[in-house]
């Protein structure tokens, strides 16, 4: 199944996870809430990272919406791919919408309809896997080493490497790529927090506005 | 070991807070784009901008591992994009770590 590759990257990350919370002082119900409510990998390190005693909770809160500023990227990406599933359907498909289940179903919709169980099954099992490695990992300790050693942090980048190759359509993709690589560089080094994901999306839907239509797509409009 | 397993289920309030609050904007993000534009058809040039999102934002996500960290990074990168495609998506992942460790050892 497609979300495999992802599930398995998720195991270490989500033990590391653990780890570092339980460090933090957090319990690991509480680990396991927050990977069962928040389900957001990017945001939950970030917000690990940043943690203290007593809980910054409105710095965390912000911290955890910049960095999910891109989901509403691609959520409008996904609104057309989706819309067979109905209003109730979507609320519950969209909580599932991670970053690699969302790619997979923008690369499936290209060539055949995104269904409610497609997007749903694949979420299901990262939420599974995430909830229980991160509670795993809390539980457990510091008996995970840093995972840099074993290159573990380049899995996700691998990941998602292979998954921008999959959604390569010509030249306007490698425009929309080039445009959020460089805006993303620039917002990387000269903000600190999460702003050049926002920044690099923007960029390259820019980018594409700039490019135009498919010539397909006016083909089609003309018929 | 009541103490531990009181512990292990232990929730503090301002963690609680915490995780309410990062729980709900996280939401809101998920649904927000969704219901902002799921009655719009899309077409000409705000079509092409939404069709080039999805590679914009992974793009993006990865830019500072792979353009800023260093070279070994950059180049375990370029061999993960050759790898991708002629391999399957697992065994690329497993190449692209295998060879950003033997980098790694190689330059720093």
């Amino acid at each position: 199944m497609a979300v495999v590759p992802a599930a398995i990257a998720v195991i270490p990350f989500g033990l590391l996870l653990g780890a570092l919370a339980a460090q933090k002082g957090l319990s690991p119900l509480e680990v396991a809430l927050m990977s069962a409510t928040v389900f957001a990998g990017s945001a939950q390190f970030i917000a690990i990272d940043i943690w203290t005693e007593p809980a910054p909770w409105l710095l965390l809160t912000v911290t955890a919406l910049l960095i999910n500023l891109r989901h509403l990227l691609m959520g409008a990406s996904l609104a057309p791919k989706i819309r067979s599933f109905g209003t109730g359907p979507s609320l519950l498909a969209l909580f599932t919408m991670v970053d690699e289940t969302w790619a997979l179903c923008e690369q499936r919709s290209a060539r055949k309809q995104v269904t409610f169980s497609y997007m749903v099954t694949m979420g299901a099992v990262l939420w599974v896997n995430w909830v229980a490695f991160t509670t795993l990992g809390a539980g457990i300790g510091a008996l995970i080493g840093d995972p840099s050693s074993y290159g573990f942090d380049f899995a996700f980048s691998a990941l998602f490497l292979t998954l921008i190759v999959g959604l390569w359509r010509g030249s306007r993709t490698g425009v929309a790529i080039a445009a959020s690589a460089v805006v993303a560089v620039i917002f990387h080094l000269l903000f600190d927090g999460p702003w050049y994901i926002a920044a690099g999306g923007v960029a390259g839907a820019i980018a594409g506005a700039i490019y135009g239509p498919r010539h397909e797509a006016a083909t089609e409009a003309a018929q | 070991m009541s103490a531990g397993i009181a512990n292990a289920v232990a929730i503090d309030p301002f963690t609680f807070l915490a995780i309410a609050g990062m729980a709900l904007v996280t939401y809101a993000t998920r649904v927000g784009g969704w219901l902002a534009t799921r009655r719009m058809v899309l077409s000409g040039r705000a079509l092409a901008a939404m069709e080039a999102v999805p590679a914009a934002v992974l793009t993006a996500v990865i830019t500072p591992m792979v353009l800023v960290t260093g070279p070994a990074e950059t180049i375990a990168a370029a061999i993960t994009v050759a790898a991708s495609l002629k391999l399957p998506r697992l065994v690329t992942v497993a190449l692209g770590v295998v060879c950003v460790v033997l980098l790694r050892r190689l330059m720093y």
